[in-house]
């Protein structure tokens, strides 16, 4: 066993702390949040450049990375500096299922994604489907060898900036089937598609999707029809990855910034982390994060073992991470005090990060019932 | 002992709940069951409503003005509003202020202020905390130092925190009279006109974009001695005189109650696996957890506001009641984010509302995660949790 990252993760780790460091602080992304797009162009490109979106595939699909370290690697930066761009929306969700699924033609947009250029969003949960992966009832039927796609998808992440979108629909089989579900390539500016934009409390943007007979070719669909549930699986499978890094990296720096303050902030006198109440507290997060880092470790390591052992950690991880950060986004509010509640510190943002990362790919309750069946199964 | 209410009880309940089925409007239970943000205006307006009928000042001895109730009573209205979702009476003026003016203030003082209270000629702000004197507030720095003349005080310095402070004409506050004795007998409490000059009011935005705090600094302010509340170097004990009735109602039963209704409301249209969220037996029982803990929390508190309208000065109690009540409000606040699912993530304050089209969010959940997070600062104020464990213990074990 060896708990090094290779040299290659460690430059690309070096390196993209140096530049949120230097490019990213609370000021800079506050403007970020308030802007219309509530992301930078400036800093995605800068990303793009740094090499941030090729670390995410695999060198067959263009890229230089791809495994569970590297999207592990890469996001725990983002988490740390609580970056809002949406990487994982395009590069790992959508990007990476044009890239696991897509005909030479579709993947060929891989190479646009890694440049910077190409804005994706998947578009797949549902009004009724919470975290449930199978739950589609959005429809997708040929007619005269094009597709009518008819539905509604729920909180599409990056949807308003997406140059196309990744849209799933069911050609056949009941609700709750995972057989029977396709993916197809969506042009934002497909007639009958309407997208209802609004922000996120955590930062970025999402957006209701209407799909009113929205007709694409038959070219559009990505992979074999009926058949891309595995596939949509394990890609949220490595959204996890990407999901728990970075809210493990957004721990760090919660945690940090807690330390910071126990040591600095007086009160009756002395500094308030000699208060034995609220240093024990403190000891306890830095337990609970050697937990939620080993959890993270289980998950990016596991990201290609077969499906069985992959999805028990991805679920054991979901549920750890949840946990946990549910834990250290409440007491670092609640060792700081009054300070953490306002939006000019950088707790409020990163705080709101950890906790919101819950109510994406399933909370603690969906993936503690999901390990069990797991087990079951 | 006898659990259930008397007749002459359920008489006044039913009073209550017909005045409330009147008088809250679908825009007002709407506001309050968290779809947008109470106005200025809303607030004013329901005050103006209670006032009319005589049950504005629950607290206040009749000879004030006030309803004079007793716990049962004020137990039944919060219960009912509770239910009714009607908004809650701004307390800062009502709860805060007028019991020190009425134990410690002059007749002059009582005879001005009270009916201005009632009828809403004054909106008041507190100006306790400052970025120094948090949990320490015996700390506080804000000098006021009285004039050769005699006639004024001159205030300098900056309090924080202060709630609703924009829509506020008056502060009442703690200040700094004498820096050469112990810090809690230098203390005096000062009733302030916001208009004076060389006060300025800074908001502060909260992290889920809310503005309800402030910051108030003072430059020179210049305050009439006859605005001294009690006596100079006493005001750390019309402080803590204070302190004890914003606790009274620190449990928050009521906004438990309303809370762990919306929670059910919200459960039973979210779906999960093809069913409502309700029938989940895992989020069942986090929701029957919070329920037990709520039931027996709301009957520690109908005894010790019993006790304490016996006439026995809650202590101890009124610490744990914080502490507990804080805890089950917060537990409601993270229930009702956990329903509401991928519909949490949604940015829903105020300000994007008026910006945008109503929010697309097919369970009308309303922005309850930016609720959760504003909520955090329950186990913050009045104390924080930390400070009423501190209390408890040391007046527990004496030590």
């Amino acid at each position: 066993m060896n708990f090094d990252l290779t040299e290659e993760r460690q430059m690309l780790q070096d390196s993209l702390r140096r530049f949120l460091r230097d490019r990213y602080d609370t000021a800079t992304r506050n403007k970020i949040l308030e802007s219309d797009s509530g992301m930078s162009a400036d800093i995605w490109a800068g990303l793009a450049e740094l090499g941030v979106i090729g670390a995410l595939f695999t060198e067959e699909q263009g890229g230089f990375g791809g495994k569970g370290f590297d999207i592990a690697v890469v996001f725990e930066e983002l988490g740390r500096a609580g970056v809002v761009e949406p990487f994982l929306d395009t590069a790992v969700l959508a990007g990476g299922l044009i890239a696991d699924l897509g005909n030479a033609d579709q993947q060929a947009h891989v190479e646009e994604i890694i440049a910077g250029s190409l804005q994706l969003a998947f578009a797949h949960g549902e009004p009724a489907s919470r975290y449930d992966l199978t739950r589609v009832s959005s429809s997708a039927v040929e007619k005269g060898g094009d597709i009518v796609l008819n539905g509604r998808k729920a909180v599409v992440v990056n949807a308003e900036a997406a140059d196309m979108l990744v849209v799933s629909a069911r050609e056949s089989g009941g609700q709750g089937d995972a057989d029977g579900i396709s993916l197809f390539l969506v042009p934002k500016d497909t007639k009958g598609l309407t997208i209802q934009g609004y922000a996120l409390l955590a930062g970025g943007r999402a957006a209701e999707v209407t799909l009113d007979d929205v007709t694409v070719p038959a070219s559009a669909r990505l992979g074999a029809a009926g058949k891309a549930s595995d596939a949509i699986e394990a890609r949220i499978a490595a959204a996890n990855v990407a999901q728990t890094a970075e809210t493990l990296g957004a721990m760090e720096t919660a945690v940090r910034l807690t330390k910071d303050y126990l040591g600095t902030r007086k009160q009756f006198g002395r500094p308030i982390g000699t208060f034995q109440a609220l240093a024990h507290r403190f000891s306890d997060l830095l337990i609970e994060m050697e937990q939620a880092r080993s959890a993270v470790i289980l998950i990016a390591g596991n990201l290609e073992a077969d499906r069985g052992t992959r999805e028990r950690n991805v679920s054991a991880t979901k549920n750890l991470i949840g946990r946990v950060g549910r834990l250290v986004g409440e007491e670092s509010i609640q060792l700081h005090g009054g300070i953490a509640m306002t939006q000019e510190y950088e707790l409020a943002h990163i705080a709101k990060r950890i906790v919101m990362a819950d109510h994406r790919f399933g909370d603690v309750d969906h993936h503690l019932e999901r390990f069990i069946a797991l087990a079951a199964a | 002992m006898d659990l259930s209410y008397s007749d002459q009880e359920k008489a006044f309940r039913d009073e209550v709940r017909a005045f409330l089925e009147e008088k809250v409007t679908p825009d007002l239970r709407d506001k309050v069951r968290g779809k947008a943000e109470l106005t200025k205006a809303d607030m004013v307006g329901w005050h103006a409503t209670l006032n009319e009928r005589g049950w504005l000042a629950p607290n206040w001895p009749k000879k004030f003005g006030g309803a004079e109730w007793n716990a049962v009573q004020k137990h039944i209205f919060e219960e009912e509003s509770a239910l009714a979702s009607s908004p809650r009476i701004v307390p800062f003026g009502l709860g805060m202020l007028a019991p020190v003016l009425q134990k410690f203030g002059s007749q002059e003082q009582n005879d001005y202020w009270l009916p201005r209270i009632l009828s809403g000629a004054d909106w008041w702000c507190q100006g306790y905390s400052e970025p120094g004197a948090g949990s320490d507030l015996a700390s506080l720095k804000t000098t006021a130092i009285k004039n050769d003349a005699g006639t004024h005080y001159v205030v300098n310095g900056q309090k924080t925190w202060t709630t609703l402070g924009q829509h506020a004409n008056m502060i009442f506050c703690l200040v700094r009279t004498d820096k050469d004795v112990k810090q809690q007998e230098g203390i005096s409490f000062l009733l302030i006109d916001m208009d004076t000059p060389g006060i300025e009011v800074r908001p502060i935005i909260l992290l889920d974009g809310t503005h309800e705090v402030n910051e108030v600094w003072f430059t020179d302010v210049e305050v009439p001695v006859e605005n001294l509340v009690g006596e100079e170097n006493k005001g750390w004990t019309y402080a803590k005189y204070l302190l004890t009735h914003e606790r009274t109602n620190i449990a928050g039963v009521g906004f438990s109650q309303a809370g762990l209704a919306s929670v059910k409301r919200l459960a039973r249209a979210e779906m999960s696996n093809g069913k409502p969220l309700i029938e989940n037996p895992h989020f069942a029982a986090r929701v029957a957890q919070v329920e037990i803990d709520l039931m027996a929390m709301a009957t520690t508190n109908m005894r010790i506001v019993s006790k304490a309208a016996a006439g026995q000065a809650p202590g101890v109690e009124s610490s744990m009641l914080k502490v507990k009540g804080t805890i089950i409000r917060q537990e409601i606040n993270d229930l009702a984010r956990r329903a509401a699912g991928v519909y949490a993530m949604p940015f829903a304050s105020e300000a994007v509302e008026g910006a945008n089209e109503a929010l697309p969010d097919p369970l009308d959940a309303g922005p309850v995660a930016a609720k959760y997070f504003n909520n955090r600062k329950l186990s913050i104020f009045g104390g924080s949790n930390e400070i009423q464990r501190g209390i408890i213990a040391k007046v527990t074990m004496g030590s």
